[in-house]
């Protein structure tokens, strides 16, 4: 397929050490962009071009990696937007969430308003791309997947459901080239304004029970959990049972 | 408690029995007489009454007397009514609805409206497409707005969002930062309104809402923005108070926007891939189960995935990764399905999280037929082919109805 691929890349944190690493979601991303595009995949970082942790994106097996140069604190949705804008680029993928700095998961559908794109999230699988319309499969929450039919160019953002990540070899990642381009610098409000602090471990919510008298609160200690008001078929046959059931099923949505 | 009132024929023989030698202590006590002088005489150790842990209780109210207290049937406690009449502001929560339901991180979300409106504000809830939800009054909902909405259609629903906006102006947008639609719906909500939200908000105080960033390791303390997406627990569900959950309507429809995205419908996934923890639909076994050929056969035609009792997997019926219980797999189905399983407690543990449980059972006494929302009493290899049968024939009939 030759439909140009951008693959939007950022460093990321290891979540125990925070020591600087390719970032979870976005080598997801440039799996997902070199299963489809091959070699012509073109991978773009905003940020600091000499941070070691970026070659482990050309470790994957790319020749070439292109960095929108500016420092930590600046805003990288309007140089994104319009180096995006000049491409003429067909699809783009993203990680859903970064893993240093704020981390919002914002700056993919920033990117889809200001360009007036659609945006598929949660991307497991990219089916198709066929007379400009795209299959896509998007991971829903308890390992579900939905069909999507969006028309090219549009934004993906990928998690967790993507294929995994192939392994960052030394070799390449030394030989990969890094691309550098200047570009007008846009500062963040948010660094003037939010205070980052070390994460608090959160309080864990206590079970409140709220009894007026000594009896309630033994209750609410030993009793065992109960339903309540359940219905109890006694003395039905076995296919009005199963009927019972299976419409409990069809209303839940469980059987499809 | 029923409301039987318990009779002690022993005692009443010997309150009626003068040589018994018990005969004077259940003598109702005279409290006060005239003395032989014209002076009025009081027994002053009469009053109250001996307790159930034997020791004397003096209830001046009058409320609680010895023996004869009758039971009263528990009743139901109605909560306060909490209304709002003219609203000052709104605060807007756009709940999950997992299922049709408010799930237990759209309660926490009521509750930090709840805690951001005070008395003046009203707490607005945004609900799309159908909802089978009956307690939006318990948990915390003062004014309800429902609106149309079918399929995947993120786009069209962010256009309804606007015109939300626009016509009850909130004070504070309020969606949950989840995978189940409310985090992307947020995104592009503020995406389109040019709103910068605070994400994955675990605390709102003092006007400063403090979030998690990056990957976890670090905090973000700023000042409240418009539009929050909450993580889980960040407040407690509304629970000492009633709401009106008034239904409110749009002036005007929302404008029908061209769909970008078109949504082809769910992908049939193996059920059996799926982690039993994230399962949405669980067939259990246990020792009532015989017919393990006929059990697999079920899942497969229901299309669920697979679990099973401590009992089952000892017997070596199951995997030891299908167990469910407290030392297997906590699971959080929405929907778990038990055969021949009679509820031991670690067992119930283990389903704690479930949603709608239904049993199948012989025993029409134990404590899974306490626990389930529907039981069938019966034999579980019939219940079992007749319900492969019955999903047969509604699927049939479901394709020739499309046909």
């Amino acid at each position: 397929m030759s439909i140009a691929t951008v693959a939007l890349v950022s460093i990321g944190a290891h979540p125990a050490s925070g020591r600087a690493r390719r970032a979870e979601h976005d080598a997801r991303a440039v799996e997902l962009g070199l299963q489809l595009a091959g070699d012509s995949l073109h991978v773009l970082h905003a940020g600091n071009p000499h941070e070691p942790a970026l070659r482990a994106y050309l470790g994957m097996g790319l020749s070439e990696l292109h960095v929108l140069e500016q420092s930590d604190g600046n805003d990288a949705v309007p140089i994104l937007r319009d180096y995006l804008r000049e491409s003429g680029v067909q699809l783009v993928l993203a990680g859903s969430q970064a893993e240093t700095g704020e981390g919002s998961g914002m700056l993919p559908y920033l990117l889809a308003e200001q360009l007036g794109w659609p945006l598929v999230v949660g991307v497991a699988q990219i089916e198709s791309i066929h007379n400009g319309v795209a299959l896509v499969l998007q991971a829903l929450p308890r390992g579900q997947r939905r069909r999507l039919k969006v028309r090219l160019p549009f934004l993906a953002t990928v998690d967790n459901a993507a294929p995994k990540a192939r392994q960052s070899a030394y070799g390449p990642a030394t030989r990969g080239e890094i691309d550098v381009e200047a570009v007008e610098v846009v500062i963040d409000d948010l660094s003037t304004q939010g205070a980052f602090q070390a994460a608090k471990p959160r309080p864990k919510r206590l079970k409140v029970i709220k009894a007026k008298s000594g009896a309630d609160r033994m209750k609410a200690a030993t009793a065992k959990a109960a339903g309540g008001s359940g219905q109890v078929l006694k003395g039905v046959s076995a296919e009005e049972g199963a009927q019972a059931i299976l419409k409990l099923l069809i209303e839940e949505g469980v059987v499809r | 408690m029923s409301d039987i009132i318990r009779r002690d024929p022993r005692a009443e023989w010997i309150a009626r029995n003068r040589l018994h030698p018990l005969h004077a202590a259940m003598q109702p006590t005279q409290l006060s007489w005239m003395g032989p002088n014209g002076v009025l005489r009081k027994n002053v150790h009469g009053v109250g009454f001996i307790g159930p842990n034997g020791i004397k209780r003096i209830d001046r109210s009058g409320e609680q007397q010895a023996g004869a207290s009758k039971r009263t049937a528990s009743v139901a406690v109605q909560l306060p009514l909490h209304q709002v009449a003219a609203p000052a502001f709104y605060i807007a929560v756009v709940p999950d609805m997992v299922g049709g339901r408010l799930s237990s991180h759209d309660r926490d979300l009521l509750g930090l409206a709840h805690q951001l409106a005070g008395t003046d504000g009203a707490v607005l809830a945004v609900v799309f497409g159908e909802s089978k939800e009956t307690a939006f009054a318990t948990a915390g909902v003062d004014r309800l707005l429902l609106l149309d909405s079918q399929g995947y259609a993120p786009e069209q629903q962010v256009v309804g969002l606007r015109a939300v906006d626009n016509q009850f102006a909130p004070k504070h947008w309020l969606l949950p930062d989840s995978r189940n639609g409310g985090g992307e719906l947020g995104r592009r909500m503020a995406a389109s309104l040019g709103e910068r939200p605070a994400t994955r908000v675990w605390q709102v105080k003092d006007g400063q809402c403090v979030g998690r960033a990056g990957a976890g390791l670090q905090d973000l303390a700023q000042p409240v923005p418009r539009l929050i997406l909450a993580a889980v627990e960040c407040a407690e569900p509304v629970s000492e108070t009633r709401h009106e959950a008034l239904e409110v309507e749009l002036s005007t429809d929302a404008p029908r926007c061209l769909p970008r995205i078109e949504d082809l419908g769910a992908v049939d996934v193996d059920p059996a891939a799926i982690p039993m923890a994230e399962a949405e639909f669980i067939l259990s076994g246990g020792n009532g189960v015989k017919d393990w050929a006929l059990f697999h056969k079920t899942a497969a035609a229901l299309g669920a995935t697979e679990g099973a009792s401590r009992v089952a997997v000892d017997d070596g019926f199951m995997d030891r990764d299908r167990q469910v219980g407290a030392s297997g797999t906590w699971v959080t189905a929405r929907v778990y399905v038990a055969v021949g399983i009679s509820g031991a407690i670690q067992h119930l543990q283990g389903i704690g999280a479930c949603d709608k449980v239904v049993a199948i059972n012989l025993d029409p006494a134990c404590d899974m037929i306490k626990r389930a929302d529907l039981s069938v009493i019966g034999d579980g290899e019939a219940v079992l082919q007749a319900l492969i049968a019955a999903v047969d024939n509604w699927r049939h009939g479901a394709k020739q109805d499309a046909a």
